[in-house]
């Protein structure tokens, strides 16, 4: 641990931070150290993770990782890391860079459909001391991982005209609302929104709102709303603080999660994760941006561990850890209202190390 | 040459010149003979905003004669919709046109009027230039870019069918030759008004065949404009960065779903759609110019609504025309009555009747 000074040691000694608040009583056995799959991936992928777990080692988490090499542009996941996976029920990811174009299918896709992981979680939050435009935001968005867009059904069906498929069924679209309206029952969540575009496609998303209104029913004490697709986004950026959990199909899950990571701060702090029936893989919430072919970040070693840090302190919940994730919260929260430690996408010129060295020394 | 002296030399300002001489302009000789236009003063609101483009027009000396075309009460069986084939005949004759806002009847048998204006034109670029009003504060202050949307294909195809109960398929169609169109368009565009660099907008490292061509065809378009710059963006990057700061984006070019979302998304930066002017590029230089934002029946007929829309893109339907001079002053005087805040109407949060903003640009003049 590091060595504290009497600023920092008094500001721990506040009254708000003396009392406990979580009482929580484990089973017996707990506390066994759990097996987290690791794939470090590639581009910033490796540095985040190494943050992650640096972190985890400095908090003596009761986790240990199991560390896999894989890269975007092979063509499948090797086998023994989906065994790993399956065997330990949850993964922790950095970054996979998907080539454009080539023919080679993502593997972020190939896993979430391999592992039926078909819920995709983002939370959008305002966090103190973020450069921000928008205030009141609070958004979590809940997308649909498996079908949609990315069937990648594609097929030239002449030379010059090529077509793709966008298939939606109702056993998926079911599925997805049910997790997102027990997701807002669990977490003391207000409001539903389905985003759609069924005035175009109409049998296509027209089944996706039929599912969610039937869903809806059941939960009635939760407010329902539908919004069109492209109206969304522009009352995304003009007034956000209308929204509260957004479940949507695939590909505009994919859009709307980047806008709301975008006007909460930035998609290197925002947390999300990948989960399914039986598995969940922690990621950045959002990727774009911040993973992948930086080339200059990644050889100054500047890029942001926020998101996954945060996502592993979700892990660390998900985990039955509750007490490591809060510390692990609190302290990331710290180094990002202090705002002396910011790397290059929010305007500053720290590195990996630094920030991982800040939230190290802000853990209680 | 010198129009390209004189766009770079506007660059500073907000631009919207919206063409030049060449192929994707109904050339016209600059002659003292009035233009015919034709005017869809649409619902609703429709009627109040046109009446008031028509007088700031009129003030300006625009040398434009309208022919208004009004949505009719019955389906014409030769176009399906409640459009009249005289009014299609009419914007093909004049090639221009200025549209309000159309409710579309609910029913069935008959064709919704925008596809049927987009399909018998064949419009198949939607530009929308945003750029923030100087005056009218929003969250972001410096944006300036113009959205180039195809708009006849892509996702928005309409084919979809159910393969068996609870299975749905949707087709999204690329081809080439729509691509390459755009594109075209695209460039030229940029290459026209002094911009500097086009975005294509895509989603190929997931839908690598489609997306996948649709970049082709960029690319072989910019390999004839060295001058521009070209890049390449995946959509949720273009999100967050449009989010983050949109002054990083110039011209964007894109399929029909991402360009719906993006101009949608672009239009919120600047104020939303009642502020947003809106172009449609028809085959043989048709533009059909239009307000983007509904027929708000709520407040028809009480001389509220906010012309603003209406007569941006009506600025821009005269640069398609090249009558650059009446357009720049009627942009001018509409952008300092916004910036001088004394003449708002509600939606701006004034107080300001349309009567009164109208006659407050005029005296702009």
């Amino acid at each position: 641990m590091a060595r504290r000074s009497l600023p920092d040691l008094l500001k721990r000694l506040s009254p708000a931070t003396a009392a406990r608040s979580i009482t929580y009583m484990p089973r017996p056995g707990d506390g066994t150290p759990r097996a987290v799959t690791l794939i470090p991936g590639d581009g910033m992928g490796p540095l985040v993770t190494g943050a992650v777990e640096q972190v985890m080692e400095a908090m003596h988490a009761p986790v240990y990782f199991e560390r896999y090499e894989v890269r975007g542009d092979m063509k499948a996941f090797p086998s023994e890391v989906i065994e790993s996976i399956r065997r330990n029920k949850v993964c922790l990811k950095g970054g996979l860079i998907t080539p454009v174009g080539g023919g080679v299918s993502s593997l972020n896709v190939q896993l979430r459909k391999e592992l039926d992981l078909y819920a995709s979680l983002v939370n959008c939050r305002n966090m103190p001391g973020l450069p921000i435009r928008h205030e009141k935001v609070d958004i979590v968005v809940v997308r649909e991982n498996t079908e949609g867009e990315y069937a990648g059904l594609e097929h030239e069906v002449v030379p010059g005209v090529v077509q793709s498929l966008k298939v939606i069924t109702k056993h998926c679209s079911e599925r997805i609302a049910e997790y997102a309206f027990e997701y807002a029952y669990l977490n003391n969540r207000k409001k539903v929104t389905a985003v759609h575009k069924a005035n175009i496609m109409k049998l296509a998303d027209g089944l996706f709102l039929e599912s969610c209104r039937e869903v809806a029913e059941r939960y009635p004490a939760i407010a329902y709303n539908e919004i069109i697709v492209d109206n969304c986004c522009m009352q995304l950026v003009s007034r956000p603080e209308q929204f509260d959990v957004m479940v949507t199909p695939n590909l505009y899950g994919n859009l709307v999660a980047n806008t709301a990571a975008g006007i909460a701060g930035g998609t290197g702090f925002m947390p999300g994760g990948n989960v399914g029936a039986d598995h969940a893989v922690f990621e950045q919430g959002t990727s774009a941006g911040n993973v992948g072919k930086n080339e200059n970040i990644i050889t100054e070693k500047k890029a942001n561990p926020m998101a996954l840090l945060l996502s592993s302190a979700m892990m660390l919940r998900h985990l039955q850890f509750p007490s490591f994730a809060d510390r692990l919260e609190t302290a990331v929260g710290r180094v990002i209202a202090d705002g002396k430690c910011r790397t290059k996408d929010i305007g500053g010129d720290s590195t990996t190390q630094e920030v991982v060295d800040a939230v190290i020394a802000n853990i209680d | 040459m010198a129009f390209q002296l004189l766009t770079r030399a506007l660059r500073s300002r907000p631009d919207q010149i919206l063409s030049s001489p060449s192929a994707f302009s109904a050339v016209r000789a600059f002659s003292s003979a009035p233009i015919t236009a034709t005017l869809f003063p649409g619902d609703g609101i429709g009627p109040e905003i046109a009446e008031a483009v028509k007088q700031i027009f009129r003030e300006a000396e625009v040398p434009i004669e309208w022919e208004e075309h009004y949505v009719g009460t019955e389906v014409d069986p030769r176009t399906q919709s409640f459009l009249t084939w005289e009014s299609l005949e009419s914007v093909r004759r004049n090639r221009v046109g200025l549209k309000g806002p159309m409710a579309t009847p609910i029913g069935k048998g008959h064709r919704s009027l925008n596809l049927t204006l987009r399909k018998e034109l064949n419009l198949y670029a939607n530009v929308r230039p945003c750029y923030s009003l100087p005056g009218y504060k929003t969250l972001y202050d410096d944006v300036n870019l113009i959205t180039i949307r195809e708009n006849t294909e892509g996702e928005y195809s309409g084919l979809e069918h159910q393969v068996v109960r609870g299975v749905v398929e949707s087709l999204k169609i690329i081809t080439r030759q729509a691509s390459l169109r755009v594109a075209e368009y695209a460039f030229h565009y940029a290459k026209a008004h002094g911009r500097e660099r086009v975005s294509a907008i895509h989603k190929a490292n997931i839908m690598q065949k489609t997306d996948g061509l649709f970049l082709k065809c960029c690319r072989e378009v910019a390999e004839k404009y060295p001058e521009i710059t070209y890049e390449e963006v995946v959509i949720d990057n273009c999100c967050m960065m449009l989010v983050k700061n949109p002054a990083l984006f110039d011209v964007l070019v894109m399929p029909n779903l991402y360009g719906d979302i993006i101009s949608d998304l672009c239009a919120g930066l600047i104020g939303g759609l009642g502020l947003t002017p809106s172009c449609n590029i028809g085959e043989g230089g048709i533009a059909l110019a239009e307000a983007v934002h509904g027929s708000a029946p709520d407040i028809a007929g009480k001389n509220l609504a906010n012309p603003t829309a209406l007569l941006l893109s009506g600025v821009s339907m005269l640069r398609h025309l090249e009558l650059h001079d009446k357009a720049d002053r009627i942009q001018k005087a509409v952008l300092d009555t916004i910036a001088e805040g004394k003449y708002r109407t509600a939606d701006l949060g004034g107080k300001s009747t349309t009567s009164d903003f109208t006659k407050a640009i005029c005296d702009h003049l």
